[in-house]
């Protein structure tokens, strides 16, 4: 198989893939877009398989690592838990951080194999570079992030005196000892290299340790465009187009969704990078003793509910938590079931990655037409009889509308504008914000304290 | 008109990737990003192909250990990606699963 083969190959690979992007634009066309992403990958493998056997007929080892990491892939893509996506999917970046950084290796070791000159000229030196230091920030990176989403490593930020200029000082450190790598002989860019290597994986950590849990759903973005600029960056060291492509659509994908979820947590990208944010819940609660709240009981939500034409049901991530999806799709079943119109409400940053709420919903059975995204319904409180908030916080806060709040201009559910309003959480404790809720004291609001589970299913029971 | 460097055509083909991602990822309906996210975890597997190179070279020495390595770690995320994808995606239905009328409860 020719070059030229190959490469009019890859183009119908990235064509697929650009197809498999398109067809997410809607649930009905979605698993149609998989499956050109499945087809667009499997035209690149077999292209190349056949490109390296018809050169150098050494495939055996290739075709024992795809069998190996199929394997583990298909089985982990079983068993995970939707609760456990975001760190299944953190899990996945640091991988192709790894593999970026072999792969680099590999081509400084034997150039000729990857098609690159030998020795190897100084502009393939600095791509290898970019490579590479994208690749470890990527995959050291997302190991701790994979570690505070699945409770190995505290969640709370890391900071210490001078945390941004040891990274400003390691940052040129790692450009020093590139550069060094550039200008060396063949025979002497190991060292060089390796330093460099060693100070772009301290960075990976060093840049993710102080960014909280609340701003996971940014973190977790920022590494998914991360791990496809690293694809990019080794597809420039290989002149190979398949991967720039591929990894570009990744990369700017991953952008996207950042600024997506620094927008719906009014942050700036800075800001969330900085970090030191979404420290520790409950620390700014402390003033709200003097105020009364109105609590009730599941009888008297079921109440209400019966007697509502319109609900809206704000899930949060104490919902999914708590495992209690099941419980609310059979509550909304049974009052539609009376002819309640019962619908959902979802804030962009309700999970802990984009869309993460969407899909719980989706595994609890609940019909995707029944759940609006925040500008699609935040019209539609103003003439709800009851919204029912489970396990949210901060998106459902009105203190986003008030000037001089630490977070006026916050995009929120409107929640505070529905005829009555019923709130249920595990204690009066602030959410990641650390503010305290006006929503919780206003006279048309009534609190249900409880396991969202528990008060779910005694309101299901009630209705019946 | 001299040969283009490759340089120059690969960041042709950067910077247009670039903007067709930015497009299409912005018709990507909310509801979904998980699943985007998910996809674009197999598609960044992409770097497979790299590491097919690395691993298949004529002289197999510790750098095709790598390559090997490489390949490994690129397909989890390869068929990970797209099964899991896959899973999310049959979850997403329009209507209620109705009991059938011969189905208990």
């Amino acid at each position: 198989m020719s070059a030229n083969q190959v490469a009019l190959w890859y183009l119908v690979a990235s064509v697929s893939f650009i197809l498999a992007l398109k067809g997410l634009s809607h649930p009905t066309t979605a698993r149609r877009g998989n499956l050109f992403g499945i087809i667009g990958m499997a035209i690149a493998v077999v292209v190349t398989l056949a490109f390296i056997f018809s050169t150098t007929r050494n495939v055996a080892m290739i075709l024992v690592g795809i069998v190996v990491g199929g394997v583990i892939g298909a089985v982990v893509a079983q068993r995970v838990q939707m609760t456990q996506m975001p760190e299944l999917v953190a899990a996945l970046h640091s991988l192709v951080g790894l593999a970026a950084v072999l792969i680099a290796i590999a081509a400084i070791n034997n150039p000729a194999a990857m098609g690159l000159p030998n020795p190897i000229p100084i502009g393939s030196k600095l791509e290898l570079f970019i490579g590479t230091f994208i690749g470890a920030v990527t995959f050291s990176g997302s190991v701790i992030a994979f570690g505070k989403l699945s409770g190995r490593i505290k969640s709370a930020p890391v900071m210490f005196a001078g945390q941004h200029w040891v990274n400003l000082a390691i940052g040129l450190a790692m450009i020093g000892f590139g550069v060094w790598f550039f200008l060396a002989p063949q025979d002497g860019h190991w060292f060089p290299y390796v330093v460099m290597t060693a100070l772009a994986f301290l960075l990976g950590v060093l840049i993710i340790i102080p960014i909280g849990g609340a701003d996971m759903p940014v973190v977790i973005s920022m590494l998914n465009s991360y791990s496809g600029w690293a694809a990019a960056g080794i597809g420039f060291s290989l002149n190979n187009p398949m991967l720039i492509i591929s990894g570009s659509l990744v990369g700017s994908s991953g952008a996207i969704l950042s600024y997506i979820m620094c927008r719906a947590m009014n942050r700036s990208f800075f800001n969330v990078i900085l970090g030191g944010f979404g420290a520790e819940p409950g620390a700014a609660a402390a003033g709200a003793e003097e105020k009364t709240v109105k609590s009730g009981s599941p009888d008297d939500v079921a109440f209400m509910l019966g007697n509502a034409d319109s609900v809206i049901i704000v899930p949060g991530y104490g919902l999914a938590v708590a495992r209690a999806q099941h419980a609310v799709k059979e509550m909304a079943q049974a009052l539609r079931d009376k002819g309640v119109n019962v619908r959902y409400a979802i804030h962009p940053v309700a999970g802990r990655m984009p869309g993460h709420m969407n899909v719980l919903l989706a595994e609890a059975e609940v019909p995707y037409d029944q759940v609006f995204e925040m500008e699609d319904i935040n019209g539609e409180f103003g003439t709800t009889d009851v919204v029912l908030i489970l396990g949210a916080n901060d998106v459902v806060n009105p203190l986003a509308e008030v000037k001089g709040s630490a977070i006026y201009g916050m995009p929120i559910l409107e929640a505070h504008k529905a005829r009555t309003v019923v709130v249920n959480k595990r204690s009066m404790a602030a959410g990641y914000a650390g503010l305290d809720n006006p929503l919780f004291y206003m006279d048309k609001t009534m609190m249900v304290f409880g396991d969202a589970k528990k008060v779910v299913e005694d309101i299901v029971k009630a209705i019946d | 008109m001299t040969a283009t460097d490759p340089l120059v055509v690969n960041l042709i083909v950067f910077v247009l990737a670039i903007f067709v991602g930015y497009h299409v990822v912005w018709t990507v309906t909310p509801a979904l990003h998980t699943p985007l996210m998910s996809v674009t975890n197999a598609i960044s597997g992409i770097i497979l192909v790299g590491a097919m190179l690395a691993a298949g070279p004529a002289a197999f020495d510790w750098g095709g250990w790598l390559g090997v390595a490489a390949v490994a770690l690129a397909s989890v995320n390869v068929f990970g990606g797209f099964l899991v994808t896959q899973r999310m995606l049959a979850m997403f239905r329009k209507k209620e699963p109705k009991a059938k009328p011969s189905a208990p409860e």
